[in-house]
C-alpha cells in the first residue's frame, strides 16, 4: 500500500506535465508561447493577493498572540467535549479553519506527544488531512478575483468544516 | 461580513493584549504576520506561474473541456448555473483532482482560475455568485485521496504504517464534501426564498 501511494504521488506530476505537453503538441498548440502567457497571469495573481493575505494574517496573528484565541478556545472546549471531541483535539479542531500553519504545528505536536499510532495521533492526522483552511481559501480565492461581497460563503465554509471535523472523529472512532 | 470579522479579530486581540499584558507579543505579531503573508505570496509566485502556464496549454489543447465532459453528469448537478462545456468547469475539475491527490500547490492556482471564470460568468460583478459559494464549500472540504503533508509528518515520527490514515481521510472527506454540498444547497434555497418573499 505504502509503495503504491508513494509511487503514485512521485510519478503523478511529471507524468501529468509530460502528457499535457505531448497532447498540446499533438493538437498544434504553440506550447511554449501558451505557457508563457498563462504564466504571466500567475505573477499578476500572486501580487494581487498580497494585501488580502497581509490584512488577514496580521489580524489572525494579533488575535492569537494576545491570548484571545486561547481564551475563546477554553470557552468552547466544554461544549466540544460534551459532544465527544477529546480535549486534546479541541484546539486543533478550532484552529484548523483559521490558520493552516498553526494547525500543522499543532498536528505535529499532537503526533509527537501521543505517538503517530495512538488514537489522538491518528485523529489529529485525519483531521489535518481532511479539512482545509477556510479563511485562507476564502481570502486568496476571492481576493485574487476581487470579490467584495462574499454572501453566504464564509458561513457555508465554516459549517462544512464542522461537518468535516465530526466526520473525521466518527470515522477514526469506527476504523481504529 | 469580512469587514466585521477582520475588525473584530484585530480589536478583540488588542483589547485582550491590554488586559492580559501581552502587548509585546502583539507588537511582534503585527510585523511577523505581515511578513509571513508576503513570504507566502512570494512562495506562491513560482507555483502560480508554472501551473497556470501548463494549464493554459491544457486549456488550448481542449483537455479541460474533455475533462469536464467526462464528469459532466455529477458536476452539472453540483454547479447547475455553469454552462456545460465552459472552461470554468474544466478548472473546477482540475482543482478537485489536484486536491484529491493532495497537491495543494497545484490546487491553488487552478482554484483561483476557476473563480475568475465564474466571476466572468456572473457578469464580472464583485459579488459572490451561487456557483462561487458552492465551489468554495466543495473546495474547503474537498475529497482527499493522498494527504501528502500528513503522511510526511507521520513518517517523520516513525508511524508503523504512515499511510494507514489514507482510507479514513478519504471516507471523512467524502462525508464532509456531501455535507458541504447539502449545506450550500440549504443556504441557497433560503436565499432564494427570502428574495421571493
Amino acid at each position: 500500500m505504502m509503495e503504491i501511494v508513494s509511487i503514485i504521488s512521485l510519478w503523478f506530476i511529471p507524468i501529468l506535465i509530460g502528457f499535457i505537453l505531448l497532447y498540446g503538441t499533438f493538437k498544434r498548440v504553440p506550447t511554449y508561447e501558451s505557457f508563457v502567457e498563462g504564466g504571466k497571469e500567475g505573477i499578476k495573481i500572486a501580487f494581487s493577493i498580497i494585501p488580502f493575505l497581509v490584512g488577514m494574517l496580521v489580524a489572525i496573528s494579533i488575535f492569537r498572540a494576545s491570548g484571545a484565541l486561547d481564551y475563546f478556545m477554553n470557552l468552547v472546549r466544554p461544549f466540544l467535549e460534551a459532544i465527544g471531541v477529546p480535549a486534546e483535539i479541541a484546539p486543533l479542531a478550532l484552529i484548523r479553519p483559521i490558520s493552516g500553519n498553526a494547525a500543522l504545528g499543532m498536528t505535529s505536536d499532537l503526533i509527537a506527544a501521543h505517538g503517530p499510532d495512538s488514537f489522538i495521533g491518528r485523529l489529529a492526522a485525519v483531521l489535518q488531512g481532511s479539512t482545509d483552511t477556510t479563511f485562507y481559501v476564502l481570502t486568496v480565492y476571492f481576493g485574487a478575483v476581487g470579490i467584495k461581497k462574499m454572501g453566504d460563503a464564509l458561513k457555508v465554509g465554516l459549517l462544512a468544516d464542522l461537518v468535516g471535523i465530526i466526520a473525521a472523529i466518527v470515522v477514526v472512532v469506527l476504523v481504529f | 461580513m469580512v469587514n466585521i470579522i477582520w475588525i473584530l479579530l484585530t480589536l478583540i486581540g488588542i483589547v485582550f493584549a491590554m488586559v492580559n499584558g501581552t502587548m509585546e507579543e502583539v507588537n511582534e505579531a503585527i510585523f511577523k504576520g505581515a511578513s509571513e503573508a508576503v513570504t507566502l505570496c512570494i512562495g506562491l509566485i513560482s507555483v502560480l506561474v508554472f501551473w497556470l502556464g501548463i494549464m493554459r496549454i491544457a486549456e488550448e489543447a481542449g483537455l479541460l473541456t474533455k475533462l469536464s465532459l467526462l464528469f459532466r453528469p455529477i458536476v452539472n448537478k453540483i454547479f447547475p448555473e455553469v454552462p456545460k462545456d465552459h472552461p470554468a468547469m474544466g478548472y473546477i475539475l482540475s482543482n478537485m483532482m489536484a486536491n484529491l491527490f493532495g497537491l495543494g500547490n497545484a490546487a491553488t492556482p487552478l482554484g483561483i482560475k476557476a473563480m475568475e471564470e465564474l466571476k466572468e460568468l456572473n457578469g464580472g460583478k464583485n459579488e459572490a455568485s451561487r456557483s462561487m459559494v458552492t465551489f468554495l464549500a466543495v473546495n474547503t472540504s474537498s475529497i482527499t485521496l493522498i494527504p501528502t503533508t500528513v503522511i510526511a509528518i507521520r513518517m517523520n515520527y516513525n508511524a508503523s504504517s504512515p499511510t494507514d490514515i489514507v482510507g479514513p481521510t478519504l471516507l471523512a472527506t467524502c462525508c464532509s464534501a456531501v455535507g458541504a454540498i447539502l449545506i450550500d444547497r440549504w443556504f441557497y434555497y433560503r436565499r432564494s426564498r427570502k428574495r421571493k418573499g
